[in-house]
């Protein structure tokens, strides 16, 4: 039998109306199921934010049975974008106060409140293959350097300290987010970036180097329920856990410092 | 006179809903666009570094792309040997895999660590990722499929006896390729490197993750859309405008030539 055949006769054994109202009744099943908002919280956080909500979610999970939370990762300023395009999320985590600030302008969001602190640092390969000593390494062309991007919070507030420090850094790639400037750390494929403590801590491959007080480099996490968050029961329910005991101890764990 | 024939209303009513899907996209950029603006966002620093490095990091990838996989659609269309729908399988994977995979993959091979970059960088210093020959790699692997598939498709459904006539004629093996098989796959080869280039034009995972993001150097058009959304829409909808400008430029005016439509 030629493949014309076959064609054919599958055609001949489909009704031919079948495929269109299938498709219809498909668009309209679509439409209606509204319900699942309720079982469902979605929580755009930023990246930094990964493992530490990735195990707060799961504790989330187990306390409150047969709901489900969706994390939504990436970078604080991407997050803000989706949420101001009206994407549907119940909660936003951003790395700093900026970001939250802007939603909150916007109307997106009434309030919010400090979950968590973190503290920048220096990031290299685990055998510092370039031995990097400081932040004065940053002005160095020869080496490999890499920072967020500088719409990302990581990326703003390393760019404040480096300032802040009269370093013009020799900068070789702009990273969208800080995971993936870690990532690019622990395949070596740079000799240094500026991550957050967390980061260094969540990295087997990654060693970090401090960044002196002076230079400020701390920041500060806020959430907030969105204002048009499809299931704001669920997303009270959620910011309540994460300033919780129970949310504070996995931030802790995970080298995040109280808000 | 033929009459032509007509579709069935449930295939009009869902070819309607296609279409919309890929038009109101773009109806939605253009209400958005910042018009009066335009002329000045477009002539910033960032879109027109861009813009050039777009255009020759892809016009390069094509090249390459041309060089190495027009012989290997040839391999698969004509060479006789074990393994090679697997190898097929092989050059088609960057076609369904994420290009965020794929640029990953390329960090852990070609990068300064990777298993042929270490000692290509041990030998010539050279370092792929972070440079514009990373964004070529990147853009040339997700982007040469489209030129195999097409290639190869062409040559099996070629008519062995012009080549055969030639043959018999005396011409030799590298002969007949150049005088015969590459004009009559022509229009098939032309329509390939058009798919490549707009591929590679378009390419935004792999790069990133392999080759990084820094102006002038490695941000293409897209990444640099993607860095500007979060910071200034008005100049990502102008690139993205541009991007569409040119994609759908290209294929328009090239569409007689290329793409026979009857």
């Amino acid at each position: 039998m030629s493949l014309q055949q076959a064609a054919c006769r599958r055609q001949q054994a489909f009704p031919r109306r079948a495929i269109f109202i299938g498709s219809v009744l498909l668009l309209l099943a679509s439409a209606c199921g509204g319900s699942a908002s309720e079982r469902q919280v979605v929580v755009s956080a930023a990246s930094s934010l990964t493992d530490a909500f990735a195990d707060i979610g799961q504790a989330f999970e187990a306390a409150n049975p047969g709901v489900d939370i969706l994390l939504n990762m990436a970078g604080s300023s991407l997050l803000r974008e989706q949420i101001l395009g009206g994407a549907p999320v119940d909660v936003f985590a951003s790395a700093n106060p900026p970001v939250m600030q802007t939603v909150i302008d916007a109307g997106l969001a009434t309030g919010s409140t400090a979950f968590a602190g973190n503290r920048l640092q220096i990031g290299v390969p685990g055998d510092n293959p370039a031995d990097v000593a400081g932040i004065e390494d940053f002005a160095d062309e020869t080496l490999l350097i890499g920072l967020c991007a500088e719409v990302v919070p990581c990326g703003a507030l390393a760019r404040d300290i480096l300032l802040e420090a009269g370093i013009e850094p020799a900068i070789d790639t702009s990273e969208p987010d800080v995971r993936s400037l870690l990532t690019k750390l622990e395949a070596g494929e740079l000799d240094a970036g500026i991550v957050y403590v967390t980061d260094v801590i969540a990295s087997e491959e990654v060693i970090g180097i401090e960044i002196p007080d002076a230079l400020d480099p701390v920041t500060e996490y806020l959430i907030a329920v969105v204002a048009e968050a499809p299931n704001p029961t669920g997303a009270e329910d959620f910011v309540a856990f994460v300033l919780s005991a129970e949310g504070q101890q996995i931030l802790a764990a995970h080298g995040f410092t109280p808000p | 006179m033929i009459r032509r024939r007509r579709n069935p209303v449930g295939v009009v009513i869902l070819a309607a809903i296609g279409l919309a899907f890929f038009a109101l996209p773009l109806v939605g950029l253009l209400t958005r666009a910042p018009w009066s603006d335009l002329p000045d966002l477009l002539t910033s620093d960032i879109v027109l570094d861009a813009l050039r490095l777009s255009l020759i990091a892809s016009l390069m990838a094509t090249a390459l792309s041309a060089l190495l996989g027009v012989p290997l659609a040839l391999m698969l269309a004509r060479a006789e040997f074990p393994g090679r729908s697997v190898l097929r399988g092989l050059v088609l994977l960057p076609l369904v895999l994420p290009p965020v995979v794929a640029g990953t993959a390329l960090l852990f091979t070609l990068g300064r660590r990777g298993v042929i970059g270490e000692p290509l960088n041990e030998a010539t210093g050279l370092v792929l990722p972070f440079s514009i020959w990373g964004v070529v790699i990147a853009a040339t692997l997700v982007a040469m499929p489209f030129l195999v598939i097409t290639v190869e498709s062409a040559v099996r459904n070629l008519d062995p006896k012009f080549e055969g006539a030639a043959t018999t004629l005396g011409a030799g093996r590298w002969e007949v390729l150049r005088r015969v098989t590459l004009p009559m796959i022509g229009p098939s080869l032309a329509a390939g490197l058009l798919l490549t280039w707009a591929r590679a034009f378009g390419e935004f995972g792999a790069t990133i993750t392999f080759a990084g993001n820094l102006q002038g150097r490695t941000q293409t058009l897209p990444l640099a859309v993607f860095v500007a959304l979060e910071q200034d829409r008005d100049t990502a909808i102008a690139i993205s405008l541009v991007m569409v400008a040119i994609s759908l430029g290209v294929l328009v005016l090239l569409r007689d030539r290329w793409w026979k439509t009857r």
